[in-house]
């Protein structure tokens, strides 16, 4: 009521969609508090905010997916209540997740053909489809089945899926998470063009320079709350970062006096079978990595990384035990447990359900990997005493918030549960570290604690490889950066060296020059 | 207004002690309904099921005999189903066990063979117990055949197994051709704790059962491994543990206990090997288990609660000429609602109001 009279300013047209007072309440939390935005045609308007800060909630009451409990939405200057996405849809107004939908096994029509109303027969559909993409410049083979295609092309099938029913508005969810940079670079072009139209468009990320680049208008959430709303070229990705933290962040600093020593771990031409149908096959992987450095592996999520990590940790077996070696003993034979034995410790990029069981306390999920090789059973007895001090020695060491002592993995936030989850295996003083992932989800301040103390392990003499879809991330930890594709594993190249354009066309599959990569494998 | 399930931030400990008060409940409820329906008074009904069978000793004894096989079983299936291996066998695995004891003591009877006859027979049947629910398991980790179907058909196989051995070679030369063995001699007779009572030796092994079970689940690294299979197996392997090697451990043991169950229940209040043995202990375990919440003490106060409904179920048929099989419709409907009460403890209700009520202030 009270956003009326500021809408009422408005001489001319009303704007597109606008949310007033928009409030969305789960039980005692308030997910959404009193939101207000407007957007006008024409406009890219950037939603910036960490995760938790209440993004996702705020669109997906604008696509319909779930109920405001207070507040309005208001449709060209008309309050509306939207029963569900489909007549979002019918109103104009489309949306591309984060996660795709779409069946592996169907081929790209069919997969659009699903997500329509379906009026139109599949023959016209399929006409139609092909005609958008060319229109857009998002080429894309109708007859071909998903499980084939590269994320950037499946991304494709969902933008083209929602520009087929004609939206007025366009809601993004992160869409750079899972791109090259040079697949961005196209991206942005089409959602230029798409502006260019007279569509508005709200891009969801936390990209800031992106933003900076992309956005005409930027609205900044914190903790449920509309924070501000500013034109983000006006704005520097410090001041923007600022206002979605709520204060400076700490700045990561790698320690001085970091020396690399004898090699920890070394991956000698591993080759592996995917396990699962459409998994990836690794194809000859070698590389070598040594105490005090700290080795990134780049690449789109889906090219081998998640099948590496099971060779690494022994989730998955190789019949060659020459092919992972851990602390000069050829490993690629044992268990996760004897692999743990010789000092190498995981962390797995799923935190809910790998890295911990979900319904069960931290001191149980302390016991989870520590029951190899931290003194923790004593002739198969748990020492219970032994499992709470680790809990408790990783609250203190990492500032993992939690309500009680020893509460349910699933009750911590993602941050906690992520810091609880590194400050356990960093605990048991490793080695060789593995972790995938490693701020995946994470608010910034916890991101910047686990970031600090890779960095610190590997100044204590540690190997640790992060893999990572994260670039800014790896250039601020790691010593050299390798690029995953298809299963394969590119030369790494020094951080100083690794520009985005270097990456991004190994990201992408192309090879760097023969000169350039053997420079990189000298350095 | 609309009546939703909500998710629970974390689980209800409070709700997982009471959801099973709640279904008995429930059961009592519905229960009363069905005495109505069959024209009895439900109120003498429930009072001959529940209240009678604790009036005098003799009831209460046999109390304590009918819980021992369903207490010492479900322990076993509580492991397996922590382990999220359903073997649902349990009736066979209890009837092989009581034929591999029944062996020993139909082949020393009336010969002067000494005290080793009844702890041979009982390890015997444990041995039996275990091989008969390896083969389920060993299907299962081998071919991937589901272990609900192959462990529930074998207890047919057993069934007649049994059937065969009484009517056939073992059969009682003096037994007026009654399917039957005949009555074992006092070294293989399980001993009676009480003389001239019921309560036997076999409530004693239910009891130690019962504690190794909770110090296994609570105090051990493999009770932990049980309970992380089962609840997270992906982070179960992340730990390092084995969920195959898991179903073979589970279903040995269970397989185990049931056999057991099975030659204490032939060596002790029955005496001789015959058919139905068994008036189905080995399928009310699976529902002791999930009454009891999968504990071990919890499993003990069950199983004395389905004892009671056997007992009274008896007493019920004699004083008021309710039929014996509502006994195991009310077995039935209590796990039906135990199973429904379960989500309680992950989920809430809520009382939901339709959007349009909410957004009037701002309209």
């Amino acid at each position: 009521m009270l956003d009326q009279t500021s809408n009422d300013l408005h001489s001319g047209e009303p704007p597109l969609l606008q949310t007033i007072g928009l409030t969305k309440r789960y039980g005692d939390f308030l997910a959404n508090d009193s939101i207000s935005i407007e957007i006008q045609p024409k406009q890219i308007h950037a939603l910036l905010g960490e995760n938790g800060a209440g993004k996702s909630t705020l669109v997906k009451a604008i696509y319909g997916l779930i109920q405001p409990s207070a507040g309005e939405i208001r449709w060209r200057g008309q309050p509306i209540v939207l029963s569900g996405p489909s007549e979002a849809r019918s109103r104009g107004i489309g949306m591309v997740f984060q996660h795709f939908s779409l069946f592996d096994n169907l081929t790209v029509a069919e997969n659009v053909a699903l997500g329509l109303d379906g009026k139109e027969s599949f023959k016209d559909m399929s006409a139609r489809l092909e005609q958008v993409s060319k229109t857009y410049g998002l080429p894309l083979d109708p007859r071909r089945e998903v499980w084939q295609l590269s994320v950037g092309e499946r991304q494709r099938i969902e933008i083209v899926r929602a520009l087929m029913q004609d939206p007025k508005f366009l809601i993004l969810d992160e869409p750079t998470a899972v791109l090259t940079p040079q697949e961005a670079d196209q991206l942005f072009i089409v959602l230029e063009r798409l502006k260019a139209e007279g569509r508005a468009i709200l891009y969801i990320s936390h990209k800031l320079e992106e933003v900076k680049r992309l956005c005409d208008t930027a609205t900044i959430l914190r903790g449920g709350k509309k924070v501000d709303t500013c034109n983000p070229r006006l704005e520097t990705a410090a001041s923007l970062a600022r206002m979605m933290v709520g204060g400076e962040i700490k700045e990561v600093k790698a320690p001085a006096g970091r020396k690399t020593t004898v090699p920890r771990l070394v991956v000698n031409d591993l080759s592996l079978a995917p396990s699962e149908a459409h998994g990836v096959r690794l194809e000859h992987i070698s590389f070598e990595l040594k105490g005090g450095e700290i080795l990134g592996i780049a690449g789109v999520a889906g090219n081998g990384q998640d099948e590496l990590f099971a060779a690494l940790s022994g989730e998955r077996l190789s019949n060659d035990p020459g092919t992972v070696v851990i602390e000069g003993i050829a490993a690629g034979h044992l268990s996760i447990t004897q692999r743990r034995k010789l000092g190498a410790a995981f962390v797995p990029e799923e935190r809910l359900g790998h890295g911990t069981a979900p319904r069960m306390k931290l001191s149980e999920n302390a016991l989870l990997t520590g029951h190899a090789a931290s003194g923790m059973v004593h002739h198969g007895f748990i020492d219970t005493a032994a499992t709470l001090k680790t809990v408790d020695r990783a609250t203190e060491t990492f500032d993992v918030r939690k309500a009680k002592r020893d509460p349910e993995a699933a009750s911590l936030s993602g941050g906690n549960l992520q810091k609880f989850i590194v400050g356990r295996e960093i605990l048991r003083n490793p080695a060789v570290l593995v972790v995938s992932q490693p701020t995946w989800g994470v608010d910034a301040g916890a991101a910047a604690v686990i970031r600090q103390a890779l960095l610190d392990l590997a100044t204590a003499g540690a190997a640790v490889l992060v893999t990572s879809q994260d670039l800014d991330e790896l250039a601020e930890i790691a010593d050299r950066i390798a690029v995953m594709f298809h299963g394969r594993l590119s030369a790494p190249l020094a951080t100083s060296e690794a520009t985005r354009e270097k990456l991004g066309l190994l990201m992408g599959g192309s090879s760097l020059e023969p000169k350039e990569a053997e420079h990189a494998v000298g350095a | 207004m609309q009546l939703v399930l909500e998710k629970r931030v974390e689980r209800s400990n409070t709700i997982a002690l009471v959801s099973p008060l709640i279904a008995i409940g429930l059961t009592i409820v519905t229960m009363i309904i069905l005495f109505a329906i069959l024209g009895k008074n439900p109120l003498l009904a429930l009072h001959a099921y529940f209240i009678a069978p604790l009036t005098d000793g003799y009831s209460l004894q046999e109390i304590a005999v009918k819980a021992t096989p369903l207490v010492m079983i479900a322990i076993g299936l509580s492991l397996c189903y922590l382990a999220n291996a359903w073997n649902i066998g349990a009736e066979g695995q209890f009837l092989i066990g009581a034929v591999a004891g029944s062996w020993i003591a139909v082949k020393t009877q009336g010969t002067d063979a000494g005290a080793w006859v009844l702890p041979v027979m009982l390890v015997l049947a444990a041995a039996a117990g275990a091989l008969y629910a390896l083969i389920p398991a060993i299907c299962k980790v081998k071919f991937g055949a589901s272990e609900i179907l192959t462990s529930l058909m074998l207890v047919y196989v057993a069934d007649l197994f049994l059937d065969y051995l009484v009517r056939g070679p073992w059969r009682d030369p003096h037994g007026f051709n009654f399917p039957t063995t005949a009555e074992f001699d006092p070294v293989a007779t399980v001993p009676l704790l009480i003389e001239g009572g019921r309560l036997h030796l076999g409530s004693i092994i239910a009891l130690l059962v019962v504690a190794a079970a909770a110090i296994l689940l609570g105090r051990t690294i493999k009770g932990f491994e049980i309970r992380v299979v089962g609840a997270a197996p992906r982070a179960a392997r992340f730990g390092g543990f084995n969920a195959n090697q898991l179903i073979i451990l589970t279903f040995a043991v269970s397989g185990a206990l049931a056999g057991l169950a099975g030659i204490i229940e032939v060596a002790g209040p029955v005496g001789h090997l015959q058919p139905g043995i068994s008036p189905g202990y080995g399928f009310t375990a699976i529902i002791v288990a999930f009454l009891g919440r999968l504990n071990p003490l919890g499993i003990l106060i069950a199983g004395l609660f389905l004892a009671l409904t056997f007992i009274g179920g008896e007493q019920a048929q004699i004083a008021m000429k309710i039929p014996l099989d509502v006994t195991k419709v009310f077995q039935g409907i209590l796990l039906f609602y135990v199973l429904a009460c379960d989500s309680l403890i992950l989920y809430r209700f809520k009382l939901v109001f339709p959007n349009r009520q909410v957004t009037r202030g701002t309209g």
